[in-house]
């Protein structure tokens, strides 16, 4: 990473902190993002995911190291910062005693934009938000699913440059995911630089250009999903599933057969290059699990060998 | 008009008059409940106090304060109905926009800052000192309980009153995490207020300690201002301590009011 500045660099940290107290959220990360790009943050529950988002949203000081958004200083150029971002925050912040398109309004507004211009594109929006025959309804009783693509369609009636989503699909059914991506990707297209954070590595697979895994307030990788699966994971891997409390006992004999073995509770992994082949491998040692799955590695491989299976609450 | 420059910069309206007309906004969408017992409260209270009872008091004491028992209630009332109205504005609503439906920080995602949302939600409170004031005042002159062209003059003192009392209870609001505390300040602040501030009866009727514990609160100060300019009986020196006790109490709640929303609101 050169310290230089860019010109296509939206976003520059370096050793970008946020600390609570004596509670380090945010223990000096360093990122940029270019323009156009997709660019995930991906993390377990507490890792500093929203923390960052907030800071580059400039909702939020930083305590440490700096910060350029859009070629400018948060801390002193928030407000006109926030004029060119969108940010679609964890949790719903609409107003449910109004209607769709009110809520539009009252955002627009915000932005200053006269109300012609906010019920032109609140007509689109709504179209693109597949909330049109909903636009006089109150809020209140809408799906989660469609509140937050009421949100996504709130967050783009300035036209931002730059569209921050801190964690755009938890909770939705899959349906509303897969139409969520499907906005979000029709997005980038139009050239708006996204910065998506997630939990989900398939979504962080599907919308990312670029991603950086965090885990207790650091970077522990960067790079693209496909390359980060080649860094830290193997092409493929074999899950074989063993009689209950039999995995250790299997697994002990395997651990020339791939690069790394990883013992679950409920099934052995093993990070290979060629998964079929294995498979034959421990069929000819004479081991007989009750199942065998090739598949190919995820971020998720990569995700959890970075960030470890221990639970985070 | 609003002007956009190419690059999507915005000049116009300053960001804090942006969520003052979001209260407006809102207020235009949900405001059919609150405009009749807007009306009603001064027309019920007017009727069977100020008439009922006054017709009682009047006949036993021929006046209440050197006039009629109508004439020294409905000002008292007034200022009471301010309070009210500011405190019911600044105590759940502000909680819910931090806390349930969190509007305030969608704002803050906006060019808005922590400021810009609390002049207007301050703002509101004094627009609604307004609105209160002058309904409560044409009930007032329908009741013929006007009796100075001075009672023009209530409005900006309602504004100002209701400044003093909306900005401390939205300190509050801003700095409780829980809802529990506007019980209590209803039950041992409010009411209080609201019964021993002159508002009733005089304060001459109260023991000496408590008369000069009432000359500590704003609401009693709040009526002595506005029930002079309804008599169209001021005095001087009492009515401008009146009104500086009431500007410094407005001057400390919006102090405390800005410390307690960039507390909670810059994190």
């Amino acid at each position: 990473m050169t310290t230089s500045p860019t010109p296509d660099a939206l976003v520059i940290a370096q050793g970008l902190e946020k600390t609570f107290g004596t509670f380090r959220a945010v223990d000096g990360i360093d990122f940029r993002i270019a323009k156009g790009e997709s660019f995930g943050f991906l993390g377990p529950n507490g890792a500093g995911k929203t923390s960052t988002m907030r800071m580059v949203a400039c909702m939020s000081p930083f305590t440490g190291g700096s910060l350029s958004v859009l070629g400018m200083n948060p801390m002193t150029e928030g407000p006109q910062i926030r004029a060119r971002l969108g940010l679609v925050p964890q949790e719903d912040t609409l107003d449910e005693e109004l209607t769709v398109l009110d809520n539009l309004l009252i955002y627009g507004r915000y932005f200053d934009l006269p109300k012609k211009v906010i019920r032109e594109r609140a007509a689109q929006l709504l179209d693109f938000a597949q909330l049109t025959e909903r636009r006089d309804d109150k809020v209140e009783p809408l799906s989660g699913g469609m509140k937050r693509r009421l949100t996504i369609a709130r967050s783009l009636i300035s036209e931002p440059e730059v569209l921050i989503l801190d964690e755009p699909t938890t909770g939705l059914d899959p349906q509303a995911r897969h139409l969520l991506w499907d906005r979000l990707y029709r997005l980038k297209s139009q050239g708006v630089t996204l910065i998506i954070t997630t939990h989900y590595m398939d979504e962080a697979e599907q919308l990312c250009d670029r991603l950086v895994v965090m885990d207790k307030g650091r970077i522990v990788a960067e790079g693209s999903p496909r390359a980060l699966i080649a860094e830290h994971s193997t092409r493929e891997v074999v899950e074989l599933r063993f009689g209950i409390d039999q995995q250790a006992e299997n697994a002990s004999g395997l651990h020339d057969l791939a690069e790394r073995v990883e013992v679950l509770p409920d099934r052995v992994l093993l990070y290979v290059h060629d998964g079929d082949a294995t498979v034959a491998a421990v069929h000819s040692r004479g081991l007989t699990p009750e199942s065998a799955l090739v598949r190919r590695s995820t971020l998720e491989d990569v995700f959890l060998h970075l960030t470890g299976r221990t639970l985070v609450d | 008009m609003a002007q956009l420059s190419s690059r999507g910069r915005h000049v116009g309206r300053p960001t804090w008059a942006r969520a003052l007309w979001a209260h407006g906004f809102f207020y235009s969408r949900v405001w059919k409940g609150s405009v009749t017992t807007s009306f009603l409260f001064p027309v019920l209270y007017l009727a069977a106090m100020g008439v009922g009872l006054g017709t009682l008091v009047d006949h036993h004491t021929h006046t209440v304060g050197g006039v009629r028992y109508l004439d020294f209630l409905a000002p008292g009332l007034l200022a009471g109905t301010i309070l009210q109205v500011s405190v019911n504005e600044s105590t759940y609503p502000v909680m819910a926009r931090i806390k349930w439906i969190r509007s305030y920080w969608a704002m803050l995602a906006t060019p808005l800052s922590v400021r810009d949302v609390l002049i207007g939600h301050l703002g509101w409170a004094v627009i609604r000192g307004v609105m209160v004031s002058s309904i409560f005042l044409g009930v007032m002159a329908v009741f013929g309980a006007v009796h100075s062209v001075l009672a023009v003059l209530v409005v900006p003192v309602a504004m100002l009153a209701s400044l003093a009392f909306a900005s401390p209870t939205t300190a509050f609001a801003a700095t409780t995490s829980k809802e529990n505390g506007f019980a209590l300040l209803y039950r041992f602040g409010v009411i209080p207020l609201f019964l021993f501030s002159a508002t009733f009866f005089p304060l001459g009727q109260l023991p000496t300690a408590i008369r000069y514990l009432a000359q500590l609160t704003p609401l009693l100060h709040a009526v002595n201002l506005i029930r002079g300019l309804t008599l169209g009986r001021l005095v001087v020196v009492q009515n401008l301590f009146d009104l500086a006790y009431l500007i410094g109490f407005a001057l400390l709640g919006c102090a405390l009011a800005d410390r307690a929303f960039r507390k909670r609101l810059v994190v």
